[in-house]
């Protein structure tokens, strides 16, 4: 298992894997917020939490569509199935893979990024807090999107398609930690609804994962 | 480990293709896989090899016994020779790549991107993976496509001493690999389409 993690995080980091993608599309997404909204600092600092929560989603949903086609293109994943690993594990390392190298790469650009957005200072703390919680649990379920349209073509868009609407509880409760936080409000209980479909999805989508992954490499 | 085939019938999109198929496989034997093109050899490598379901019929002492070699290699580009084999190495829990590297002559090439490998060395290198899975039942399709003469004989050096030391190999290919191993010709087994006569014969 640790092979698989090693062996993935080796490929993300190497040339042409994809690595700094994320972080640069979260970036340029950031800074083009004031541009279209325009630079008023109490007008982009209300909306600041939403529009982090909101890039680092998208950021999150680019790589997905190679987490699983480039193994299944290089028959990887074939010959991942017949190896004594479970493919339950396979689908969770690759979701753990997956949020070393992008979701992570986000928790800790994200405060860099909410100074451009004149985020106020204890909403920092809970903007970090609440990626951290979040983040995982876009990655769980993207790797289920992912399997869902492994050997598709043009599958990146389908999934995109599939994968967004299963982020709104995701959004919804990270955005509002966020939010609360910056403006100095209780954020106790939409954080618990975060870490519980965190953990919900960490717990079972591995399974779903890897029974749609089972059929589709029939 | 004997693999066991019984009344075996599959299919490939929902269409069945090949149906009675009976065979064994003892230890130390070869078993050359041959048929027309189209005619199911891939789907049955691939439904031994467990990726998917047989229609009936039954498979005995396949259970994590089997090493699998399909048309796809499962090589990174942008990992070198040896970090390729040592990854398949310890997902299948061995350590030793040194022998793999030998057996396919890897070890100049060892330090090489596999992206940046011939056709011919990828194919080896493909090969020299089934040595580090340490499993007994090799499955081969189409082995040595893109392989030179030297190559070939590599591999079938390989697959003798596979066999020497108890292991055994079903391999589908269309060349004569000079292997003293039985021919499976499946072109008998093709699956016959059930006429609508004799449909509508059962129904009468």
């Amino acid at each position: 298992m640790i092979a698989l993690l090693l062996r993935d995080l080796k490929l993300a980091f190497r040339a042409g894997g994809g690595f700094g993608l994320g972080l640069a599309f979260f970036l340029i997404v950031t800074v083009l917020v004031p541009f279209s909204v325009g630079p008023q600092s109490s007008l982009l600092s209300t909306i600041a939490p939403g529009v982090l929560w909101l890039g680092a989603l998208l950021a999150c949903l680019l790589s997905l569509d190679r987490l699983l086609a480039l193994d299944w293109e290089d028959g990887s994943l074939d010959l991942l199935a017949t190896a004594p690993l479970p493919l339950e594990a396979v689908v969770s390392i690759k979701a753990l893979a997956h949020w070393i190298t992008t979701g992570l790469p986000l928790v800790l650009a994200a405060p860099f990024l909410g100074v451009l957005l004149n985020l106020p200072v204890p909403g920092f703390f809970w903007l970090v807090i609440s990626l951290l919680v979040g983040t995982p649990a876009m990655s769980v379920i993207g790797t289920f999107g992912a399997a869902l349209t492994v050997g598709l073509k043009r599958g990146g868009l389908l999934l995109s398609l599939l994968v967004l609407p299963l982020y709104v509880p995701t959004l919804i409760f990270g955005a509002e930690v966020a939010r609360r936080g910056a403006t100095g409000m209780e954020t106790q209980t939409p954080l618990l609804m975060l870490a519980g479909i965190t953990a919900a999805t960490i717990a079972l989508l591995p399974f779903a994962s890897a029974a749609v992954l089972r059929i589709n490499l029939r | 480990m004997t693999l066991t085939v019984t009344d075996l019938a599959i299919t490939r999109g929902g269409i069945p293709v090949l149906e009675g198929l009976n065979f064994s496989l003892q230890p130390g034997q070869a078993l050359i896989l041959r048929g027309p093109n189209g005619i199911g050899k891939t789907t049955l490598l691939r439904t031994l090899a467990g990726l998917q379901p047989a229609l009936s019929g039954t498979i005995d002492g396949a259970e994590d016994q089997i090493a699998y070699a399909s048309h796809s290699d499962g090589l990174k580009p942008t990992l070198t020779v040896v970090e390729n084999l040592t990854f398949w190495a310890s997902v299948f829990g061995t350590d030793d790549i040194q022998p793999a590297l030998d057996a396919f002559a890897l070890n100049e090439l060892s330090d090489r991107h596999a992206g940046n490998l011939s056709a011919g060395q990828k194919r080896r290198l493909g090969l020299a993976r089934m040595l580090v899975t340490g499993r007994p039942i090799w499955m081969l399709d189409e082995p040595t496509v893109s392989l030179d003469k030297s190559a070939v004989q590599m591999f079938a050096d390989t697959v003798r001493a596979h066999l020497r030391q108890g292991g055994s190999a079903l391999i589908a290919t269309h060349i004569d690999l000079g292997l003293d191993g039985a021919v499976l010709d499946v072109g008998p087994n093709k699956a016959k389409p059930k006429s609508i006569d004799d449909f509508d014969g059962g129904f009468l």
